[in-house]
């Protein structure tokens, strides 16, 4: 059992679904982003997903985008991301996630950067445009750290039984077919959907992401995983409030909402 | 004649050797496999192919004439120039020729909406044009600077019909469009097919749009068979994302005497870093859902490039020219804004043709090329496209000199 995946059964053994904040590296600006990161966890996050700013990232939306443009126009290359990483990593005894886009991970040389992400404190990889059939050539079989794949509304029942197999520390279950971002609703067919997944996926914890901006659409999806990941509306907030107490707030009221009754 | 068999490019993965692939979230990797099956169902059918067909000669206009340029021929004083005319195509460039088939597999998939990106509004154009005949709903993504440097292209569109949608992101040119045209694919994917305009992107889009652009090459050669008895020493296309270049190029491949030759945008000049010549300067990375050559920084971030041609500003390549630049069966070079300009204005004045400023980089490169040849050696340009899109822009930057230029 690797340790992410035994981090969140334990979570989930102490009544709790397992609470996965992202933050852009390097937004709104680096020592904010180091600080904001261990403030998070103090308020209860229990996983931190770092993303490496990527202009032509497919998988955001506005929110994420425009954050990565910002922490690109403050110089965050990868390998400023690894060092603010690695204060993150002194500071907060959580595991931490990193999702990043191919190429730059290509660029800095596949080996030396999977190398980096473990000297940094980085206990998974998240690359969504490296799907199932792109995986075991791309990753050349490392396998000293946790590779999370992505299911989405769109996977078959077939895909997301192999995407379980192929995944290592959890499986991120993508709520709705679209881009990271705020969702007015979410319909039956989502919880559905997510019941469905939650049913197939057997090897691996089960995190949901995408859409998620509200204690209650935690309560809604509380019994279809083993936690979720929340990003754009908690950057959002940092976007329009330099008062980052009401991230931090956010946060803990996104804490609350995930232990049990 | 020297000639191979053996070009079976991509393989079941979508490779062309270490290039292509299907580098795309989640979300699309049903939709992905759905139009590899229903492609791969749909080109061999008589139904569908006789539709395709029937819809290439009478509502295209193919087959489009191979015309022999006498007064180009004799400016150089050496070889024999012809121009495989893609320019007289409906809707004025090749685009048509993939969305049409495209659009045929879209309605097999029974999607009712249409997406694509376009530069220069072209392959906008034909996608507007081809969802007008058939009925189906038009969104087209398209860089705000490409809005207003293609003014009349994003007019046209609307007037077919489709909703143009500028992109504010990025250097808001091709690359930008495309990202946009992806997310909403994401989004949308359940009722909405995506024409891709080129020869990029994940796979099966470089092999469908390769396959449906083959028509000019294999329409080339027997056109140049019957005028010269002999295949062409030499074939000249420009490449953007490289479709009317690997649609010229396919029928070829084979025959390995004659030299497929690419020409990409120098903008101002490969020393400087507005440029767009992506094989010439580029290194391999993964962008917009394949493996292929960029532009990009140290980090793995895609450079902003530039090129006076708005179908030819994109910091990729189709990934099959990737392919064919590593093992040596075509060779690729590049043109800058002004050499660019004075053909476009050249071959007006001696052909009475007036090229897109897309395709004019692949007739500048003449003036490398025709010195080298021998009198009996034959070179076809592929005209992709005509420029009267590009007059905005031809005016602005040569409107006063144009009685200097020969």
């Amino acid at each position: 059992m690797t340790s992410i995946k035994n981090y969140i059964e334990e979570k989930n053994k102490l009544g709790r679904k397992v609470l996965t904040i992202f933050l852009t590296a390097g937004y709104p600006d680096p020592k904010t982003f180091v600080n904001l990161a261990c403030s998070f966890v103090e308020v209860g996050a229990d996983i931190l997903e770092i993303g490496l700013p990527f202009a032509d990232s497919l998988a955001d939306g506005l929110v994420i985008q425009s954050s990565y443009l910002k922490a690109i126009e403050n110089n965050i290359s990868p390998a400023i991301m690894f060092e603010l990483t690695k204060e993150i990593r002194a500071k907060a005894d959580v595991p931490i996630l990193l999702m990043s886009a191919a190429n730059p991970v290509l660029r800095f040389g596949l080996d030396n950067f999977i190398n980096t992400s473990i000297t940094s404190g980085i206990n998974g990889l998240i690359i969504p445009d490296i799907p199932l059939e792109e995986h075991a050539e791309f990753y050349n079989s490392h396998e000293e750290i946790d590779k999370i794949l992505l299911t989405t509304p769109t996977s078959s029942d077939k895909r997301i039984i192999k995407i379980d197999q192929m995944s290592s520390g959890f499986v991120y279950c993508v709520s709705v077919a679209g881009t990271t971002g705020v969702r007015n609703k979410f319909t039956n067919e989502t919880l559905d959907n997510l019941k469905r997944t939650y049913g197939l996926v057997t090897k691996n914890k089960m995190l949901i992401g995408f859409g998620i901006s509200t204690p209650e659409d935690i309560i809604n999806f509380k019994p279809y995983c083993d936690g979720v990941i929340v990003g754009s509306s908690v950057v959002k907030r940092l976007a329009e409030n330099l008062e980052y107490k009401n991230a931090i707030e956010f946060v803990r009221s996104l804490s609350d909402a995930c232990n049990f009754d | 004649m020297s000639q191979t068999n053996n070009y079976k490019q991509p393989n079941a993965k979508g490779k062309f050797g270490i290039y292509g692939g299907k580098f795309v979230p989640e979300t699309l990797m049903t939709a992905l496999t759905e139009l590899e099956t229903t492609y791969d169902e749909s080109k061999n059918e008589n139904e569908f192919l006789a539709e395709l067909n029937y819809l290439q000669s009478h509502y295209n206009g193919r087959p489009t004439p191979l015309t022999y340029a006498d007064r180009l021929t004799q400016f150089y004083g050496k070889g024999k120039i012809y121009l495989k005319r893609e320019d007289l195509c409906h809707t004025g460039a090749h685009k048509l020729n993939n969305a049409l088939g495209q659009i045929l597999l879209a309605k097999k998939l029974g999607k009712k909406r249409i997406i694509a990106e376009t530069g220069a509004g072209q392959h906008g154009v034909a996608v507007a044009t081809v969802c007008a005949k058939y009925g189906l709903k038009c969104i087209i993504y398209m860089g705000a600077v490409d809005v207003e440097r293609q003014k009349l292209n994003a007019f046209r569109m609307k007037m077919l019909g489709a909703e143009v949608i500028p992109v504010n992101s990025g250097s808001k040119t091709l690359k930008d469009a495309t990202n946009e045209a992806i997310r909403d694919w994401v989004s949308n994917v359940n009722d909405t097919h995506y024409i891709i305009g080129s020869v990029v992107g994940p796979h099966p889009y470089p092999m469908i749009v390769r396959d449906f652009q083959s028509i000019i090459g294999i329409e080339t050669k027997s056109q140049i068979l019957s005028f010269e008895q002999k295949l062409p020493n030499y074939i000249v296309a420009c490449v953007g994302g490289g479709s009317n270049a690997i649609g010229i190029f396919n029928e070829f491949i084979n025959d390995m005497n004659v030299k497929l030759i690419g020409i990409e945008a120098a903008g101002f000049g490969l020393d400087t870093d507005k440029h767009c010549a992506t094989l010439s300067k580029g290194s391999v990375g993964i962008f917009q859902g394949m493996k292929t050559y960029l532009l990009q920084d140290e980090h793995g971030l895609i450079s902003e490039v530039h090129s006076i041609s708005a179908g030819l500003d994109y910091p990729g390549v189709g990934p099959e020219h990737s392919y064919l630049k590593d093992f040596e069966r075509a060779e690729y070079y590049s043109i800058t804004d002004k050499e660019a300009l004075e053909a476009t204005v050249r071959l007006s004045k001696l052909e009475g043709i007036l090229p897109a400023l897309e395709t004019a980089h692949a007739v500048a490169y003449l003036n490398d090329l025709m010195p080298r040849t021998a009198n009996d050696e034959i070179v076809v340009v592929n005209i992709s496209g005509r420029g009267d899109k590009d007059l905005n822009t031809i005016i602005e930057k040569i409107g006063g000199e144009i009685d200097d230029i020969n």
